[in-house]
């Protein structure tokens, strides 16, 4: 079993948390993990990316190759497609619908929207939404991480582990709001996949 | 042993905190900060009263490493690669004193320039202090060559240098642990004179570090990092240094590759090893991330009939990271990509962030400098570089550390007015100091913009030297009262941002304009914080 994800987002959208949870839950499934992430100077609004790969048996590469990633999890959806050459053939991409726009030449955010349509295999959610209708509006990346469960090749018992561990010291209210947001992500998918 | 999920640079710092460290210094820089930032924040560390310290820059701190070493303490100092050119003095002479408790400098190279000047390979430097490197393949390694560099650093009397890239540095996997080792106590070198490079000593010294040079080759030779792995298939031998074995690997169908391979990981080279491999092999594939460093050592050393490839004939591109992709085309693998980027993708490049009191700063400065066509200011090495990007395109340099001071004052020499220079506070500290001093010594006409954000802030908001001392400094060195002004870039300021840097780029010798107001990413990690307590 091998797991290649690429996390995308913004500098700043907090992909590195969503990593985070995945690798908690990945070692309590008793799987090695390897992450690359991004530090520096494109954490300021630029452009970031994580290669997380998750497997049963050893992992060499840090980086996933090209055309190998099982799942792309976006929180953004221009940076969602920056990532396509490394979508494998089976590959799904999931993604947040609500654009961060801080460069003057975004794209329309329509034509965005309908190039992620057209691929075969793609979740197209809503999280902010969602997260406002759930009144618990920070939470937004734990539906992502919610919609992209479905692809992880992990137990859903230890993503929900994995929020208790991360977000435990934050209090009860916070890792029920939390689990509550995975959920919703994850019935999201499971009716749109 | 308790297992840890670590980013290469944290298992280097947890490697060398239970191989017996006493003390690390550093100046933040990207990939290598989390290292440091790793001990500060360790709570065994603190317990361990470990002495953990940003300080003012790489050479400051690979000179306090070396005083602890002197005192017979384990020390490390890590830097990014261009951090070691500016403690490239005390790195060279470091090899001739040598050390008496063991000493590590850790130099995190970035290839491919994610947030760097150059992609300069510091392999090169330890060759050329001939100083041991060690250069690991996984975040495993990176904790083990920390924990048993320093015993290494004592075994031979010098100091060893670990080198890593961005990737490693910034991945994080499982690592485990080793038994504690206990610091070093207090005890100064047998000989008084080890560490007095006067010609005479320093003759001596010379003649001790090439005479180790032998015996840390043939430690190369058996060392559990260099290892000759054989394979069916002869017709290509791999030398494959530090985390490019991974990318070898990743190549094959269970991680399983059919050519003979000498995996490499610690230098001076393993001559026995790499002839083993010439000798069965006539075809040799180099992958190593940075310079083409051991691809040209190995080129002409052997028979004619021994082809050599890798980055200089074009197998590899010459420059960039390596990556699992670029390594199947030199195999001769297909790379087959997903699907093609679609062209509306746009560019997003980093930016100052929204709030940030640089913008405030070159808003008015553009406005003051508008007068003076095509006249842009000369800058430094931190957040503001991004004042060279839209909408402000504000600067016109960005070559090292303090540079923007000396330069201006170059320029201002040749007859540039007004000649400006745009630094950070912490920048400043760094390597400013010593080019303001010039300024005042020859009363250049330069107009200097420090803007002042009270803390290091490109590399996520490390302590600054500079805090609170800048006016202090600036009068100290001679900067005169009346040229030296405090403002805050805020909207509200513009106009008066505006015309006092008019008025002191009309002034015929130095100014020093600080504009200072906290970073917006620290003051709210601090009111996070405020309202946690």
């Amino acid at each position: 079993m091998k797991t290649d994800i690429i996390l995308a987002g913004v500098g700043g959208q907090g992909i590195l948390s969503i990593a985070a949870i995945i690798g908690v839950a990945a070692m309590d499934s008793n799987l090695q993990v390897k992450q690359a992430e991004v530090h520096g100077m494109s954490q300021r609004g630029g452009a970031v990316q994580s290669h997380m790969r998750i497997s049963d048996s050893t992992i060499a590469s840090d980086l996933i190759p090209l055309g190998k990633a099982d799942l792309i999890l976006s929180v953004e959806p221009m940076e969602s497609l920056r990532y396509l050459p490394w979508l494998g053939p089976e590959g799904w991409l999931v993604t947040n619908s609500v654009p961060f726009v801080n460069i003057p030449d975004y794209p329309a955010l329509d034509s965005i929207h309908d190039e992620i349509r057209h691929l075969p295999r793609h979740i197209l959610i809503d999280a902010d939404a969602m997260a406002r209708d759930l009144k618990s509006a920070r939470s937004s990346n734990i539906i992502m991480l919610g919609a992209a469960s479905p692809f992880l090749n992990i137990p859903y018992q230890c993503l929900e582990n994995g929020i208790k561990k991360i977000f435990g010291k934050k209090g009860e209210k916070v890792v029920e709001s939390n689990i509550s947001a995975l959920a919703a992500g994850r019935q999201f998918a499971e009716q749109n996949k | 042993m308790q297992k840890l999920v670590l980013l290469g640079d944290e298992a280097i710092a947890q490697g060398a905190i239970d191989g017996g460290l006493s003390g690390i210094y550093a100046y933040p820089g990207t990939p290598s900060t989390e290292i440091t930032e790793y001990v500060l924040n360790s709570k065994q560390a603190r317990e361990l009263n470990i002495h953990s310290e940003w300080t003012a820059n790489e050479k400051t701190a690979m000179e306090a490493a070396l005083g602890m070493s002197y005192a017979g303490k384990r020390s490390m100092t890590c830097m990014k690669h261009v951090g070691l050119n500016v403690a490239a003095d005390p790195f060279m002479n470091s090899a001739m004193t040598g050390v008496n408790g063991g000493m590590l400098i850790v130099a995190a190279d970035d290839p491919s320039m994610h947030s760097s000047q150059n992609e300069q390979d510091s392999r090169v430097y330890g060759n050329f202090a001939l100083l041991p490197v060690l250069e690991p393949a996984n975040q495993q390694e990176c904790y083990d060559m920390a924990y048993e560099g320093l015993r290494l650093s004592e075994q031979f009397g010098i100091p060893v240098l670990i080198r890593l890239t961005t990737r490693l540095a910034h991945s994080r996997a499982v690592v485990c642990r080793r038994e504690l080792i206990h610091q070093r106590s207090l005890s100064l070198p047998q000989s008084q004179n080890q560490f007095i490079l006067l010609p005479a000593y320093a003759r001596n010294r010379y003649k001790k570090l090439l005479a180790l040079q032998p015996e840390m080759t043939k430690h190369a030779e058996s060392s559990k990092y260099n290892e000759y792995i054989d394979g069916l298939d002869k017709s290509l031998g791999i030398v494959a240094c530090g985390i490019a074995y991974n990318y070898l690997l990743e190549n094959f169908e269970n991680l399983q590759c059919p050519y003979p391979i000498v995996k490499i990981g610690q230098y001076p080279l393993p001559d026995e090893l790499l002839t083993r491999l010439a000798q069965a092999c006539s075809t040799l594939l180099v992958l190593e991330d940075g310079y083409p460093v051991v691809e040209d050592k190995l080129k002409g050393y052997y028979p004619q009939t021994i082809i050599v490839k890798g980055r200089l004939d074009g197998t590899l591109p010459r420059d960039g990271e390596l990556n699992p992709d670029v390594v199947a085309v030199a195999l001769g693998n297909q790379v087959r990509p997903g699907i093609k980027k679609p062209d509306l993708v746009a560019n997003r490049p980093p930016e100052l962030c929204s709030g940030c009191g640089h913008r405030d700063m070159f808003d008015a400065l553009n406005e003051a400098m508008a007068e003076f066509i095509g006249n842009r200011a000369f800058s430094d090495i931190g957040c503001y570089t991004l004042g060279a990007l839209a909408p402000y395109n504000s600067i016109c340099s960005c070559v090292d550390m303090g540079a923007s001071i000396t330069m201006a004052k170059g320029a201002a020499d040749a007859g540039l007015s007004p000649s400006v220079a745009v630094i950070g506070d912490s920048t400043f500290t760094h390597s400013g100091l010593t080019g303001l001093l010039d300024c005042v010594n020859s009363q250049s006409p330069v107009t200097i913009i420090i803007s002042d954000n009270e803390t290091t802030g490109m590399t996520g908001g490390q302590d600054s030297a500079a805090f609170q001392k800048l006016e202090s400094m600036c009068a100290g060195i001679g900067v005169e009262p009346e040229h030296l002004h405090v403002v805050i870039p805020l909207k509200k300021n513009h106009e008066e941002m505006v015309s006092l840097f008019k008025q002191e780029f009309a002034y015929q010798g130095v100014s020093v304009i600080i504009a200072r107001r906290e970073c917006i990413q620290t003051l709210s990690r601090r009111k996070k914080a405020g309202k946690a307590e």
